[in-house]
């Protein structure tokens, strides 16, 4: 029997992977080595997106903050765009394609969003990026951590701390600028005149992000993020992710007197990959959940393969499959590759239908319920309606209201063009009148149309009922 | 028990089950002593500045001052504060209830706060939206419907505002003292083809006549009625008193009105009860912008001149 050997032997193999098996739960710092290439590249022309978060409330459109979520109005501005609540499921559809959006992305390419684009990941780039230039080297670094107090290190220390708490509140306040006049925000922190809400949303992200980039770090996408733990489960076999290949690397060994020993792999156990990683993450033992797919491993792996004359390549982005020797299917054939790309079209058609058809003016009809009608004393018939007239333009518009659908019928209120509030729901209330033997059923249909006197592009129609007795 | 501890040097309470299980003196962890501190402190802080505790007389008072009544009084205060603008111009003298119809913005303000006043004060007899109420009264003489044209003593918002301040109470004597049965069906019909817009001989007959019925000494020449006695208009298709019984009996119901009379119970007790009660004053004494709010309201319910 040769089973029970084989066991013995896989225990003493769980023994060894044990060894190497660490999870750092935040006991230790991450101090990452800092290197250029290819991968680095892409991160900061990704990292540079942000930029738009930090100065895109300063553009102007039309004299008006081209993109402004007025929260109080309810409304929101997106160049010359006005958005209401009633607009509220193109903001469904928008979820649902970023939702499929990071799928799709997720299946083809792994965590590509936790690696270039999630703030985590830039803002605590931004962090380590200061701490090296303040501190020095990862190497220094960890010295001066364990360095007994000195004024020297308090000064180190607490500069490096200002630029984080400097950054942090510029994150705050320019989350805020997005839902408020930016201009004024600033007159309005600068002379302690803002609001509590602005207070308390600028103290919770400078808070939040100086402890989140500078303290949590990794630790936040290993505990905290839900996203990490949604991705992790979307990728599959023929995903592209960072992957060290084995075939070619092991068995892995240093080099003697600047040789490789013969028969080793081309891994030569500088552990690179293990120094750049911003996570602390071996590349080596697999796909680990706490890798973020950010490819700073191939970097440092290709620059040590140049130096030893080997093909780059160790590590790269590579399918399981594909390192298993598997076809792989090519991207536009995988099921659901298709299923997500479909799903992200129609959501994308859906908002663009919508965008194109926001009417500037819009309108709804309650029928009146007490009474359902009245009698008049000329024996007609009285309905009593409520228009609710959304006008989403910024200026005061003229409109008229006209009843289609109901022969014999008598609009009485609206005989008149009338006026309603920009950016506002007006309520007006008109009658129906109908002499009772037009009115061939109890219940019958009728259209409110209403149109922009001046812009009679601006229009909509509302069915409601006209009902009589009995 | 401590003697033979066979974990000398594990800091334990002796306590030991069944060989190995054994209760450890550990301290908590940081975080629930954080947390345990943190909630005893902030009791005191709440006990301090917060009415917290029981006395004999009462209870501590807390340093704030707060109270849940004081609470609710601030947020009407600070709704009340955003209501002023308006209140203060339907509250002025000199602001007249059309000016009130003429103004969008008012008028919309006054409408919303009035629909909790006609709740309050008028909806229980007028119905919701002013809908009349034909069932609740005792003798079935119903309610006015409010939401049509058909108004008893007029329908401009200055003699709505008259009848809510003042109440209204019009009266038709009891014919079924003087007139026979006869000619009262035959009045009866008269108003019910009046109603049609045609006539009935016999009955116009009574009606013009005034030692018979004269009824044209309130109803008009033309039966249109008149708002200053609030008699009714005969000639159109709204009737006051609609039901006599079940369904819509008109020759009952003309009947009933005409032999028993309308606020006439002292000498006839089957007399119609038409009675709106005073607002003003005289009355519940509402306030003077409380009747203007409702005299709007009721102007645009549907009927108003």
């Amino acid at each position: 029997m040769s089973e029970p050997a084989q066991n013995s032997q896989s225990v003493e193999e769980l023994y060894d992977e044990g060894q190497e098996w660490k999870l750092n739960t935040g006991e230790e710092t991450i101090h990452a080595k800092r290197m250029s290439g290819r991968f680095r590249t892409y991160k900061w022309m990704a990292a540079s997106l942000w930029l738009l978060f930090f100065f895109g409330p300063y553009l102007r459109w039309n004299g008006q903050q081209a993109v402004l979520f007025d929260i109080p109005a309810r409304q929101y501005h997106i160049f010359g765009i006005t958005i209401l609540p009633q607009d509220v499921w193109m903001l469904a559809l928008l979820l649902l394609f970023f939702a499929i959006l990071l799928a799709v992305v997720t299946t083809m390419v792994g965590r590509a969003y936790c690696g270039y684009f999630c703030f985590q990941t830039i803002w605590v780039d931004i962090f380590t990026w200061i701490e090296e230039k303040l501190e020095g080297a990862p190497a220094k670094r960890k010295k001066l951590d364990k360095a007994p107090f000195s004024v020297g290190k308090l000064w180190v220390k607490s500069k490096k701390h200002l630029f984080w708490l400097l950054i942090s509140a510029f994150t705050g306040l320019s989350f805020v600028a997005w839902f408020t006049d930016v201009y004024q925000l600033w007159v309005d922190y600068l002379t302690l005149s803002a609001s509590s809400t602005e207070w308390g949303t600028l103290a919770l992200f400078t808070v939040g992000t100086y402890v989140l980039a500078g303290f949590m770090r990794e630790q936040a996408c290993l505990w905290l993020c839900p996203y990490s733990r949604i991705q992790a489960v979307m990728l599959d076999r023929e995903s592209l992710i960072p992957t060290y290949d084995l075939n070619r690397g092991e068995p892995r060994g240093r080099l003697k007197k600047g040789q490789q020993i013969e028969g080793n792999g081309d891994c030569i156990d500088c552990n690179q990959c293990v120094a750049v990683c911003p996570t602390g993450v071996d590349i080596r033992h697999g796909l680990d959940e706490g890798c973020i797919t950010c490819a700073l491993c191939i970097d440092a792996c290709d620059s040590v393969m140049d130096k030893i004359d080997k093909p780059r390549g160790l590590i790269r982005y590579e399918s399981i499959d594909a390192l298993e020797g598997k076809d792989v299917l090519p991207l536009f054939k995988r099921p659901r590759v298709l299923v997500y790309m479909s799903i992200m079209v129609l959501a994308f058609v859906g908002i663009i239908y919508g965008l194109m058809n926001i009417s500037g003016l819009d309108i709804k009809v309650l029928h009146e319920r007490q009474p359902l009608f009245v009698t008049l004393s000329d024996g007609s018939v009285q309905n009593k309606y409520e228009l609710k007239i959304l006008n989403k333009t910024h200026d005061e518009l003229r409109v008229m209201v006209t009843t289609e659908g109901l022969d014999g019928v008598t609009l009485v209120g609206a005989e008149e063009p009338f006026l309603v509030r920009p950016g506002k729901v007006t309520p007006y209330t008109v009658y129906l009148r109908l002499p009772r033997r037009q009115l061939e059923e109890p219940t019958v249909p009728v259209y409110f149309k209403l149109v922009g006197v001046e812009k009679p592009e601006l229009n909509s129609t509302y069915e409601s009922m006209f009902i009589g007795p009995r | 028990m401590s003697e033979n501890n066979p974990f000398p040097n594990e800091s334990n309470t002796g306590h030991f089950w069944d060989d190995s299980l054994r209760e450890l003196t550990n301290d908590p962890p940081g975080w629930w002593r954080i947390g345990f501190h943190a909630s005893w402190l902030w009791c005191l802080v709440y006990f301090v500045l917060y009415p917290a505790i029981p006395t004999l007389d009462g209870y501590s008072k807390g340093t704030m001052g707060w109270t849940a009544v004081g609470e609710y009084k601030e947020d009407l205060a600070s709704i009340d504060k955003v209501r002023q603008k308006w209140e203060d111009k339907i509250n002025n003298p000199n602001t007249t209830a059309a000016m009130i119809i003429a103004d969008d913005e008012l008028r919309n303000y006054t409408v919303r706060s009035a629909k909790v006043l006609f709740g309050d004060y008028c909806s229980a007899c007028h119905g919701s939206g002013g809908s009349g109420n034909s069932a609740m009264s005792a003798d079935q003489s119903g309610y006015p419907v409010l939401a049509d044209d058909d108004w008893l003593y007029g329908g401009t918002i200055e003699q709505i505002q008259t009848t809510i301040t003042n109440g209204r109470k019009g009266i038709m004597p009891n014919y079924g003292a003087r007139l026979s049965e006869a000619e009262i069906a035959d009045l009866a019909k008269h108003v019910v083809a009046l109603s049609d817009g045609s006539e009935h001989a016999a009955g116009k007959e009574l009606f013009n006549n005034p030692t018979k019925g004269g009824c044209f000494a309130c109803h008009g020449m033309d039966a249109k009625g008149m708002a200053a006695l609030g008699s009714a208009n005969l000639t159109d298709a709204v009737w006051r008193f609609n039901v006599v019984g079940k369904g819509d009996n008109r020759q009952a119901s003309a009947t009933h009105t005409i032999a028993h009379g309308v606020n006439s119970e002292l000498i006839d007790p089957a007399s119609r009860n038409a009675v709106m009660p005073a607002f003003g004053p005289l009355g519940k004494d509402l306030s003077a912008g409380s009747i203007k709010k409702l005299a709007v309201y009721v102007h645009q319910l549907g009927g108003g001149k």
